[in-house]
């Protein structure tokens, strides 16, 4: 290109409008961060183009300066509550409210078309702002949310006149009967995606019925349990078009005429390639879906508690396309062989415990794990709740499967070695590493010492996700891992030795990564100071749960939890220090409210710089990087 | 087992744990659930203080399994019965010329068995209410049940109505009024 030999960059040689189309070429929000960081000019024209928004913490922005920075925002991602928050390991105050995006939103009448919210707290009140304040609003997607009840989905559904997906996953709804379903009015034929399948209550199924008769475009609708047979299979004759389904109650007499209806509709739903719910089953009536099984990729009977390991079986023979399957451990080893020969397509495999609490009792054993990698070549993702894990078995699983992106493996008792060995997992968890170059995500479980923090810091190189609970015997560990991984993003730690060393040693390193989690580990209060002060673009957030009804200030005492980088805006009262985040002593007993003072010029700055998540505890050249 | 001694050590589990069975069943449930590993595989490796307790009872140990909150809240235990079986009970109508045979484990309630039945049969059977039986058609549903004696469908909750019915009736005219009326 011309350009490279000048000296000065002179964009005005392409009008606007033209990078604008260029730049809708450019999707991914690194690329687009990047494409910010040119030149002035690349900045206004991505700034006023950008429309799609993803924070990975929703804490790392306010609502205002997100907008003042994308006034043309039209979908945003939300990510509230910490990843260990889904196990009860952060208080349920800490936060993640829906409500201020809404409003600063509203306010600033941005044109919001998709929302997508994970871990965050959404009230009826919200939901309510929402649906009537974005006339275009399409897309509504809540995963593990939680404060709302089904008057805030009445009002989505009364106001939202475009919607076209309204998609609940496993959220905490709080269930005021079938009504809001009727609130869609007659004239709301766009629907192309529902699920409520983690709503507990009634539902209008005539409303249920009308509604999917008029929506032609519909793909996807998963079902709740209150949803019987006879119901599904009027809703199937209408929709024969879906592409996605979840049934709800799947119980009726099998020499039955409703039964036959629904064996009938379900062959001419040829476009069903993906198959979740059976909430209530009666066994005898799945073969009614054995015809569709051949063409599907996603099987999702994770919560299809009535399926014995015979049954699932016998399903499974049937779908020889899956490529993402999720299962309850009661398929056992010999099911997962049955998985292994039929599924020679299987990517992803999730293996849930039936009986989370009576570890005893689980199904599987690294037997099933071995027969899966052996049969399933294309295997890249996995996660696995077992009975018990080899170091064998392990490295055989990584001599079959190269291909791991995300290995996920929890041994249901906690600190368990290798059962033939007696052995640390170290190994095991090493072959993993060593052969897997691409993986990206790992969770580790069983009995280990540093030295399998020594192989992940030596090979998992890729890594930018690790999760570690109960495991290593001193600092040592956590410095391999932080030493090594240079793409690590999150890092989350529980119930370990490690301490102030580790923690301080490589604070720089902290600047590259989106997280840290460490609860129950042994890092003191006063480290936590320290790195407040040293790093004061680093956030560092401090849990105190401890019964005292007085917040203790001694720096040797060992703090419960400490994550970071978060921030939080300041309410009045906080305490003398004024770097970084501040505990306010506690009143009642339990937990503390963290309080942050946010230095909001430089926290301005680092935000126009990356775009990505707005959401990094540090910005080096961040002079350089303003334009 | 590990009784108090785990409670003794830094990480002080149990100033946060949530319990998760009935108040004062812990040390039930660490009998119950002993698997034979907890014996004698304490972990090796340097000199901790964490190494030298025993593995916190997994019953009490918060946020682990890590599963998440909804999925543990709403998958439901496993069934101990059997389930292969089913519950198959002998229908008869008055007046048809052979009877039939249904498993009552493939319904959930009330109201899909007796759809069933009345699709079976080719007839409908009226409105049921606690005072007066079924309403509005020449029909009674009823059963024998495990003292022998014949009793209206519906009154007793469903889980109790499938493992005492023994066989199930459909009255037809005079006698299904008779049954509904005054009891």
């Amino acid at each position: 290109m011309f350009w490279g030999s000048r000296k000065t960059i002179d964009m005005n040689y392409f009008p606007d409008e033209v990078l604008e189309h260029v730049f809708d070429f450019i999707t991914s929000h690194k690329d687009r961060n990047s494409v910010s960081l040119v030149c002035k000019s690349w900045y206004k024209i991505e700034k006023y183009s950008r429309q799609r928004v993803f924070l990975g913490n929703c804490y790392s922005i306010s609502p205002e300066r997100l907008i003042a920075r994308f006034p043309g925002l039209k979908s945003l991602t939300l990510k509230g509550k910490p990843h260990f928050a889904d196990f009860n390991l952060v208080p349920d105050d800490w936060g993640g409210f829906l409500y201020p995006w809404i409003k600063a939103m509203a306010k600033s009448r941005i044109g919001l078309e998709e929302l997508r919210l994970k871990r965050m707290v959404v009230s009826d009140e919200s939901l309510e702002l929402l649906s009537e304040s974005f006339p275009n609003f399409k897309s509504l997607v809540l995963v593990s949310c939680e404060g709302f009840t089904t008057d805030g989905l009445a009002a989505i559904a009364a106001n939202c006149r475009f919607l076209r997906e309204l998609d609940l996953q496993e959220n905490e709804v709080e269930d005021h009967r079938g009504y809001w379903l009727s609130c869609f009015p007659e004239s709301c034929t766009s629907l192309v995606s529902l699920n409520f399948a983690c709503l507990k209550g009634e539902i209008n199924l005539a409303s249920l019925e009308r509604l999917v008769a008029r929506s032609p475009n519909l793909k996807s609708l998963r079902l709740n349990r209150a949803v019987p047979f006879d119901t599904l299979q009027r809703l199937l004759i209408r929709a024969p078009q879906l592409v996605d389904l979840g049934t709800g109650s799947y119980i009726h007499d099998p020499s039955s005429e409703a039964y036959n209806k629904l064996k009938a509709a379900i062959q001419n739903c040829n476009s069903i390639r993906s198959l979740s719910g059976f909430l209530e089953v009666a066994p005898c009536c799945m073969p009614a879906i054995y015809p569709i099984c051949e063409n599907l990729t996603f099987l999702n009977l994770s919560y299809a508690a009535g399926l014995q390991s015979n049954e699932l079986t016998r399903l499974i023979h049937h779908c020889r396309k899956l490529q993402r399957l999720w299962i309850l451990d009661c398929i056992g080893d010999k099911g997962l062989g049955v998985v292994a020969s039929t599924c020679k397509e299987l990517q992803e495999l999730r293996v849930f415990p039936s009986d989370p609490f009576d570890a005893g009792n689980a199904a599987v054993t690294e037997e099933g794990l071995v027969l899966v990698s052996a049969g399933c070549p294309k295997l890249n993702s996995l996660l696995y709740f077992c009975q018990q894990m080899t170091n064998a078995a392990l490295i055989t699983v990584a001599k079959n499967c190269t291909n791991f992106i995300r290995f996920r493996l929890c041994i249901l008792d906690p600190i368990k070695p290798d059962p033939v060995t007696n052995q640390p997992l170290d190994e095991g968890f090493g072959a993993i590493v060593r052969s897997c170059k691409g993986l990206k995500r790992l969770s580790l479980s069983g009995l280990l010492t540093d030295q399998v923090f020594y192989y992940i810091g030596m090979y998992a190189k890729k890594l930018e996700m690790l999760s570690i609970a109960f495991a290593g015997n001193s600092d040592k560990g956590m410095l391999y891992v932080l030493n090594g991984c240079k793409k690590l993003r999150k890092l989350e730690i529980r119930d370990c030795p490690f301490g102030d060393t580790a923690l301080l040693e490589d604070m720089g390193k902290y600047e590259t990564m989106r997280s840290l989690w460490m609860s129950t580990c042994e890092v003191t209060l006063g480290a936590c100071k320290v790195l407040a002060k040293k790093m004061p673009s680093l956030n560092v957030e401090i849990i105190n749960e401890s019964e005292q009804t007085e917040f203790n200030l001694d720096d040797r005492q060992k703090v419960d939890k400490i994550d970071g980088p978060l921030s939080f805006t300041a309410p009045s009262g906080q305490e003398t220090w004024c770097f970084y985040k501040v505990m306010i002593p506690v009143s009642k007993v339990g937990i503390a409210k963290p309080v942050v003072i946010m230095r909001s010029e430089k926290y301005t700055q680092m935000v126009t710089v990356d775009g990505h998540d707005f959401w990094f505890i540090g910005f080096v050249n961040y002079e350089k990087a303003s334009v | 087992m590990e009784g108090s001694v785990a409670y003794d050590n830094d990480l002080n589990l149990k100033a946060t744990e949530l319990r998760l069975g009935l108040p004062g069943t812990h040390e039930e449930q660490q009998a119950v659930s002993s698997s034979t590993v907890r014996n004698n595989k304490r972990p090796n490796g340097e000199s901790d203080a964490r190494n030298e307790t025993a593995p916190p009872p997994k019953a009490q140990i918060v946020g682990w399994p890590p599963i998440r909150s909804y999925r543990k809240n709403n998958s439901q235990p496993k069934k101990t019965e059997s389930e292969g079986v089913g519950i198959y009970i002998k229908v008869s109508m008055d007046g048809a010329p052979y009877l039939r045979k249904i498993d009552l484990k493939v319904y959930s309630g009330y109201p899909e068995l007796l759809q069933a039945v009345e699709n079976m049969f080719k007839f409908t059977i009226g409105e049921y209410s606690e005072r007066e039986g079924y309403k509005g058609s020449d029909y009674a549903p009823t059963y024998e049940d495990k003292d022998g004696d014949w009793m209206l469908v519906g009154d007793v909750p469903w889980e109790m109505f499938i493992t005492s019915c023994k066989r199930l009736r459909i009255m037809k005219g005079s006698e299904a009024r008779g049954l509904g009326c005054g009891v």
